[in-house]
């Protein structure tokens, strides 16, 4: 299997994916 | 003078700081990302060696050094503004967003400054000849910082997030 890290594209859009869960994780926390 | 007995004044002086020397990081981070690594491909081949012999050992200088002027700034901050524990600890207890949101911030960039400096560069040396490696250790040493590179760039936007929500975040 190909490392999505591979991808620029694919790695902007994994940083915008675990952008949502810590906001939901730091919501959940705080 | 009186301004240089107040903790206010020395707060925003290593905010103003922080912020320079952490655009000084990123900036290269994101130019490695975003414009070195994916035009070296189109390069002309007489004109490819220029990159790892002048354009990327200034490049990685400040890039390694924006790092390092980052994070101390950054612990200097957190402690003059008294909350340098409860943001390590993540804010669990606390209940205040902005110790949360600042904590999840400065793990982020501790996990990317000791990529930088304990991945990244180790790594950079042996491809740009700076620590000596056969073709075969080059090769390994070029994915690993390749990817460590991309995991910061991944990082870098959850990262900034934190960091600018903990002042101005919409709780």
């Amino acid at each position: 299997m190909k490392n999505p890290l591979d991808s620029l594209g694919q790695t902007v859009l994994l940083g915008f994916v675990l952008t949502v869960v810590m906001v939901i994780v730091i919501k959940i926390i705080a | 003078m009186d301004f240089l007995m107040h903790q206010p004044w020395w707060a925003l002086c290593f905010r103003w700081l922080h912020i320079m020397s952490g655009v000084m990081w990123i900036g290269h981070l994101w130019y490695f990302n975003f414009v070195q690594t994916p035009t070296m491909p189109k390069i002309p081949d007489e004109l490819k060696p220029a990159i790892p012999r002048f354009i990327a050992p200034a490049a990685l200088f400040w890039f390694r050094w924006g790092a390092m002027a980052t994070i101390i700034t950054g612990l200097v901050l957190a402690w003059l503004q008294g909350y340098l524990l409860n943001a390590i600890k993540l804010g669990i207890g606390d209940h205040n967003y902005a110790y949360t949101s600042i904590g999840f911030g400065m793990w982020l960039g501790t996990i990317m400054w000791f990529n930088v400096w304990f991945i990244i560069w180790p790594n950079q040396q042996k491809v740009l000849g700076i620590v000596q490696a056969d073709p075969a250790a080059k090769k390994t040493a070029a994915r690993v910082a390749g990817l460590a590179s991309r995991t910061n760039t991944m990082l870098s936007i959850p990262m900034l997030y934190a960091m600018a929500s903990a002042s101005h975040g919409v709780f």
